[in-house]
């Protein structure tokens, strides 16, 4: 009894451990990991201000269902082997979600620590634990159930697939993702940048997948090179679609299609996917911007300001047409980027581009905004206010105002129900589609929102698969 | 990787055309669609209408022009090399109908391109006049190729050096004045293509042209095709290629053509200075 109480005194004076990062003003130059991540002794310290709740609330508030408490008890006994393994019982991406989910409205949102003080850095864990087993594992696979001979096709490779890919493979079942791009990866390759999400991760933790027995077929356009039918005709028992948004929206207004107006998409493939970052010595192109304006607040604003410093920038500005409070971006990226120089400009919109004689973009016109009655998403509607017109000066603007449905797959399958926004109706629960023997889960579902939620939606598709495979549609 | 199996330098090393292996999409491919290609790890993604397919052999063919660091790189892959990807068939079909008398005017390696567009509106049943054009007359590649597929063959060069002196449209408008022309398709540069529009627009003779514009990724999901047609803002990959030449803001496209100008320069004299020929 005397014991216990005092590991538990022990126990809430410990800190939440801070994860060392490089310095602000060094890391906006250059495209390296802003965080360093946890030496063993960090992560069994943190791991020790976990209560093992009988009750987890955390778990509940995993859209994969972790057995957070589980594997950090195995981080603090030191069995970091085992904690990965644990990890993967029901996450097949652990090093991408301990750097990308937005932790503090899941698992450390709810977390009982967090009702006092700070809750369990239960990313950090993650994240250490699937880097430890990267760089010091011993590269055992988890089990494997017998073959079933069934197989299933999915499309697109970003976090949706993969976790369909990586929960199917172990029931059993014969697996081959299809990808449109030469590289697999999907958005966690060519949307999030090196910065924040190692490309060497990823690929690493798809070849985790590939060591499980998946097959890769990259340059596959599904819809083109390939359709859903013919899927079926080559002998796949079903088929998943998690093909991501990937439609730009772009401002309607003059001067729209001038040299240095991007779409985010365009952006960051370009750097991300295609490493223009390191032009000359990649072939892609990009324009490198002095003073460079991102429209929107989002995650993928962030991530387009934040590179456009490591790409030399000057200035890079947000222009947001709301207020910090309705700002969508995690909390932690904003800090980030404000920490990193990343100038906001809320309650501003561009009205219009202005360009120069060769076509490129040199300035924009701003309105000024206010808060008026909520709107549809219940957020406060801007509103222009009168005669507030000013200029920004700009050599570059990255438009990161969201994202629409790309009618490219579902415009050439038949049979596939689609929503008003043509995003796939699909079941929540099961992840089916109108057309049999097709599920459906991400972005083409949902409309842009994040890694681990994607995940979720592949992780109740891959149970729906296994369903109706073993027992019918 | 994609093996080319047969490699020709179509005039003076400038021109070439590549026949690859690559089953999956010469299975699905029609004449207007592209292929986008990459020749290896640090490479570009480049669009190229294809030339040619052939389904039994499981081959497609693309001819381009050595114009900067990409294409002078894949100049460089010979017989049994290949590109590391190659994505598609991309972009959507020309529509190929009958109509009655059709003109069929290319440039440069655009003939390349017109030239299965020009075979399919023969095949329906149209009848077919061609004019095809170049600089020079070493620059002028397909003439027997599009001479098959043609009812009636005219050939311009801008030096004289062979056919006609003088440009396409000059021919075009020899044909135009005859009248009873429903349909004329160009494929070429961007200031043919604008001409050859002005042209029929005059004669009010409905056009389709074929456009090239800068890509990423050729799905629709990056924009950075995008044109103007009409009061439309179109992607050409997924939209496109072929347009209602009347329509389109050839200017804004010259322009955006030049995004990466400075960056190309750059490119292509590393490249030249390694790779001295």
């Amino acid at each position: 009894m005397v014991e216990q109480e005092t590991k538990k005194v022990k126990r809430e004076k410990i800190p939440r451990q801070p994860m060392p990062e490089q310095e602000p003003e060094l890391r906006a130059k250059n495209f390296e990991e802003v965080p360093f991540g946890y030496s063993p002794e960090t992560a069994m310290k943190e791991a020790e201000r976990c209560l093992q709740c009988k009750k987890p609330a955390c778990i509940a508030g995993c859209p994969v269902e972790i057995d957070i408490p589980g594997f950090i008890r195995l981080i603090k006994e030191g069995e970091f082997t085992k904690s990965i393994r644990k990890l993967w019982e029901r996450n097949s991406l652990p090093a991408i979600c301990g750097r990308v989910c937005p932790q503090e409205i899941q698992c450390e949102g709810v977390c009982i620590v967090g009702k006092k003080g700070e809750p369990v850095a239960i990313g950090n864990l993650e994240r250490f634990a699937a880097d430890w087993e990267r760089e010091n594992g011993t590269g055992d696979l988890p089990p494997k159930a017998e073959p079933k001979g069934k197989k299933v096709a999915i499309v697109g490779s970003g976090p949706a697939g993969l976790t369909v890919a990586g929960d199917l493979i172990v029931k059993g079942y014969e697996i081959t993702v299809f990808e449109a791009f030469h590289k697999p990866g999907g958005v966690l390759l060519y949307g999030i940048p090196e910065f924040r999400l190692p490309k060497e991760i990823v690929a690493q933790e798809i070849n985790f997948l590939e060591r499980l027995g998946v097959k890769v077929e990259c340059n596959q356009v599904v819809g083109r090179t390939v359709s859903i039918n013919e899927l079926f005709e080559d002998g796949y028992d079903a088929v998943f679609i998690g093909v991501g948004a990937g439609l730009p929206i772009l401002l309607n207004i003059p001067g729209k299609n001038l040299i240095g107006i991007y779409s985010a998409n365009e952006y960051l493939t370009r750097s991300n996917l295609m490493k223009a970052y390191r032009f000359p010595e990649y072939d892609t192109p990009i324009i490198r911007g002095r003073n460079v304006v991102t429209l929107g607040a989002g995650n993928v604003a962030m991530d387009s300001a934040r590179t456009a410093l490591r790409l030399g920038a000057e200035n890079s500005r947000i222009v947001y047409r709301r207020s910090r409070t309705e700002v969508p971006a995690r909390d932690a990226e904003v800090h980030h980027a404000e920490e990193e120089g990343v100038e906001f400009f809320f309650l501003a919109a561009p009205t219009k581009f202005i360009g120069n004689d060769q076509g490129r973009v040199v300035g924009m016109e701003c309105l000024k905004m206010e808060l008026g009655e909520p709107d549809d998403s219940g957020r406060r509607r801007p509103v222009p206010m009168e005669g507030s017109e000013f200029e920004l000066e700009c050599d570059l603007v990255i438009v990161a105002v969201g994202a629409g449905a790309n009618p490219l797959l579902t415009q050439s399958t038949e049979g596939l129900a689609l929503n008003k926004w043509g995003y796939i109706q699909a079941d929540p629960k099961t992840g089916k589609t109108t057309k049999k023997g097709v599920w459906a889960g991400g972005d083409i579902v949902t409309g842009s929102a994040t890694v681990i939620l994607a995940m979720g939606a592949g992780r109740i598709a891959a149970n729906s698969i296994d369903d109706y495979l073993t027992w019918g549609w | 990787m994609f093996k080319i199996v047969k490699r020709e330098e179509m005039s003076e090393g400038t021109v070439i055309l590549n026949e690859i292996e690559a089953p999956l999409i010469a299975r699905k491919a029609k004449p207007g669609q592209f292929v986008i290609l990459k020749a290896n790890e640090t490479g570009e993604r480049i669009p190229l209408t294809m030339a040619e397919t052939d389904p039994e052999k499981g081959t497609i063919t693309v001819i381009y022009m050595v114009v900067g660091k990409s294409t002078a790189l894949f100049k460089t892959l010979m017989v049994g090399e290949g590109y590391q990807d190659i994505i598609g068939p991309l972009g959507k079909p020309t529509d190929v109908e009958k109509v009655g008398n059709v003109v069929c005017v290319g440039g440069g390696t655009g003939i390349a391109v017109l030239h299965p567009i020009t075979r399919a509106l023969k095949e329906i049943g149209n009848h077919v006049t061609s004019i095809i054009g170049a600089r020079s007359k070493d620059l002028l590649i397909l003439e027997d190729k599009m001479k098959a597929v043609s009812h009636e063959l005219l050939i311009t060069t801008d030096d004289g050096s062979y056919g006609r002196k003088g440009f396409v449209t000059d021919a075009l408008k020899d044909v135009l004045d005859k009248g009873d022309t429903q349909l004329v398709v160009a494929i070429g540069p961007v200031p043919m293509m604008k001409f050859v529009s002005k042209l029929t627009q005059e004669y009010g003779v409905k056009t389709i042209v074929s456009l090239n514009p800068i890509m990423v990724d050729g799905t629709g999901m990056c924009g950075g095709c995008r044109v103007t047609v009409g009061d439309q803002t179109k992607f050409a990959c997924v939209d496109g290629p072929e347009f209602d030449g009347h329509k389109v803001d050839y200017d804004e496209l010259m322009l955006r053509l030049q995004a990466y100008c400075e960056h190309e320069q750059q490119c292509y004299n590393d490249f030249c200075m390694l790779n001295p020929q």
